[in-house]
């Protein structure tokens, strides 16, 4: 995985490669295929061995802790059974050595297979499959309002520099930054639901209502395909409260970045060229600023997207969604090994696209990128 | 430790420190300043300050906000104002222990990975991706719920998740400090690659990644909150504020128990917010991006 940096700044970490040989100025890449390919490969190969890692790292963590799956999964009196104990212990492959038990997991991982949820009883594919959908509708809902305010918020910052609005926003941002986002939830939650009554409760769809036929598994994307449009809007309307709560950070976030990267691509001189040539203040606002000021907005946000799964497992447990959030805190308290990995392996595989999407983008936005 | 002849005096130490006097005019880092302190004072003077005992349960139940228990009391008769000061002693003092750790670890990880480079640096930062990968909530649940709820183990599991971004500012940092050409003069003259990195390369980087500190502690504080109100950290009786927030989800009605003690965590993060934010602007642009961009 290479840094999130600025591209201009260090593309892919060869300028630290170059120093650290400051004789062999090596072009990289004489004899090669399409640049784009070679991208491809690298980072394909890098997060193949990402989720390698993120299996080892969570094996390991579960594995090496006092912490006992079975103690946290039998109840009391079937802990006193030395048979159900062992029987327990077979059925998960909990009896063999742990390197054993590591392969047999690769090897399932290989076919597709994660494992089964000792908590559930289910497949953990399937359980992932179930849950991944309500957290994509939220952290989506969240990252498009995020930016859309955000950007919007961080221009009018920069625009106005220190005058009364930037500073309004400043403090708005920072608090943004620093609101615990589980206390939100349950204000918001307690402020609109409970005492206006203005927002729906909890759950993905109010609870008379059934889930729309699954075809994609977000339900306001079923719900619009199957025509049922009452469905639709409850589901709207149950994503609303959360995904406001869940963007308060990543909106302070990114309007701060948004007022720095403007503010420093305002004092470069073919802004103030475009000004001299008389062109209009939205022309150089959108074509000369912001094009220019997205490239660090995008690594941002993208870095955002990570935060905004954290708030996931708060929010989530706050509006009783079921989502990946709850079923990883669900996971993680009861030691259910194959589930904590599926979320893992889930998430790193998140991460990875989130940062693939922001490095061709970088290209669409910055063309020097594309040349490099 | 004398100056060798190519060192610039002191050169970016000079920069953040002639800036303070500027930052303290600005009002954000003044009222985050008073703040603090305010906080540092109810930690440390609770016993004094605090009208209650945190424990004693003979208030009556769920009292709302008023003469004589100004925050209201919670379902077991207890003062949640004195709860929350008393709290202060918990979450503040570990919060600071905690961005102290990381800095300590994430810092020698983050200054061996750029200083010596190769493949113990190549090593560090990913092992530091990896951490980055995982969302920090996610990570932190998973490694608290292993060793077991305890707020002890809810520290660590911060920490598994908070050191990789002093380690990678760190490396970003000396990684350019590193070919500047006052500590390849101090090598030319003899210095050992230790003594290099401790006298010409540390001190320099010094300032952002004490910004980078200030900042952290917000970050600390919220997710070790987090953790506790997931059940993952402080045990009943402890007045931690995130598990006070957590009993409150119990009595819903009772709005105020739920609400003073996470003020308490909002104004304390948002106070080392506004002197971190300041502190940042103080320092010239490109360290503080740096610092911006990789801290995440």
């Amino acid at each position: 995985m290479s840094q999130p940096s600025a591209p201009s700044e260090d593309p892919g970490g060869t300028a630290t490669r170059r120093t650290a040989r400051p004789t062999g100025e090596s072009r990289p890449g004489k004899a090669t295929r399409s640049p784009l390919a070679r991208f491809l490969v690298r980072r394909i190969a890098a997060a193949v061995l990402l989720g390698f890692g993120i299996t080892l790292v969570t094996f390991v963590l579960t594995n090496l802790v006092p912490g006992d799956p079975v103690t946290a999964n039998l109840g009391q009196s079937a802990l006193g059974d030395p048979a159900i104990v062992a029987r327990f212990r077979a059925e998960h492959g909990l009896d063999k050595p742990l390197p054993a038990q590591y392969l047999t997991y690769l090897g399932g991982l290989l076919h597709g297979d994660l494992g089964m949820s000792q908590q559930s009883h289910r497949p953990v594919l399937t359980d992932l499959a179930e849950f991944v959908p309500a957290t994509i509708e939220l952290a989506g809902g969240a990252i498009a309002v995020s930016l859309v305010a955000g950007v919007a918020f961080g221009v009018v910052a920069a625009l106005r520099r220190d005058r009364l609005s930037d500073q309004v926003l400043r403090v708005v941002s920072l608090v943004g930054i620093s609101v615990p986002t589980f206390w939100l939830a349950l204000l918001a939650f307690y402020v609109f639901f409970y005492r206006l009554q203005i927002t729906p409760g909890s759950g993905r769809v109010a609870p008379d209502m059934s889930a729309p036929p699954g075809v994609t598994g977000l339900y306001t994307v079923d719900a619009a395909l199957a025509g049922q449009w009452d469905v639709f809007s409850s589901a709207v309307g149950h994503l609303i409260t959360p995904a406001l709560v869940l963007a308060a950070y990543t909106i302070g976030l990114l309007t701060r970045f948004t007022r720095s990267a403007v503010l420093e691509v305002l004092g470069q001189d073919y802004v103030r060229a475009a000004r001299a040539k008389g062109l209009p203040g939205h022309v150089i606002l959108f074509r000369y600023v912001l094009r220019s000021a997205l490239v660090p907005i995008i690594t941002v946000a993208g870095l955002a997207f990570g935060s905004l799964l954290s708030g996931t497992v708060l929010v989530e447990s706050v509006f009783a969604r079921p989502g990946i959030g709850q079923y990883a805190y669900k996971s993680a308290t009861t030691l259910d090994l194959p589930a904590v990995m599926g979320v893992g392996l889930v998430v790193g595989a998140v991460y990875v696209l989130i940062n693939l999407v922001v490095d061709i983008l970088y290209g669409v936005i910055d063309p020097r990128v594309r040349l490099s | 430790m004398a100056a060798h002849p190519l060192r610039p005096e002191g050169e970016d130490r000079v920069r953040l420190l002639s800036r303070l006097p500027e930052a303290w005019r600005q009002p954000l880092a003044v009222v985050g300043g008073v703040v603090a302190v305010a906080w540092l004072v109810i930690a440390a003077a609770a016993p004094l300050l605090a009208p209650h005992d945190p424990l004693a349960q003979d208030l009556p139940r769920l009292a709302s906000p008023g003469p004589g228990h100004w925050f209201g009391t919670d379902q077991l008769g207890r003062d949640i104002l004195s709860r929350i000061m008393f709290g202060a002693r918990v979450s503040i003092p570990l919060t600071l222990l905690l961005v102290v750790m990381s800095l300590l670890i994430g810092g020698t990880l983050g200054a061996c990975a750029g200083y010596f480079g190769r493949w113990v640096g190549e090593g560090i930062m990913r092992l530091a991706d990896l951490v980055f990968a995982f969302p920090t909530v996610i990570l932190a649940m998973v490694v608290a719920a292993a060793l077991g709820a305890s707020l002890t183990n809810a520290v660590l599991a911060v920490l598994v998740v908070a050191w990789p971004s002093y380690a990678r500012v760190t490396r970003g940092l000396v990684l350019g400090m590193r070919e500047r050409e006052f500590v390849l003069s101090g090598r030319l003259l003899g210095f050992s690659a230790w003594r290099s990195l401790r006298v010409d390369v540390l001190p320099n980087v010094t300032g952002p990644i004490l910004v980078l500190a200030t900042l952290d502690i917000g970050t600390a504080l919220l997710l070790l909150s987090g953790l506790s109100f997931l059940g993952l950290g402080a045990k009943p009786p402890s007045a931690e504020w995130g598990a006070m927030v957590a009993s409150g989800v119990d009595v819903f009605d009772s709005w105020w128990v739920a609400t003073f003690p996470g003020l308490a965590i909002l104004t304390v993060v948002l106070a080392f917010n506004f002197l971190g934010d300041t502190l940042r602007d103080a320092l010239d642009p490109r360290t503080a991006r740096a610092i911006k961009e990789r801290a995440l």
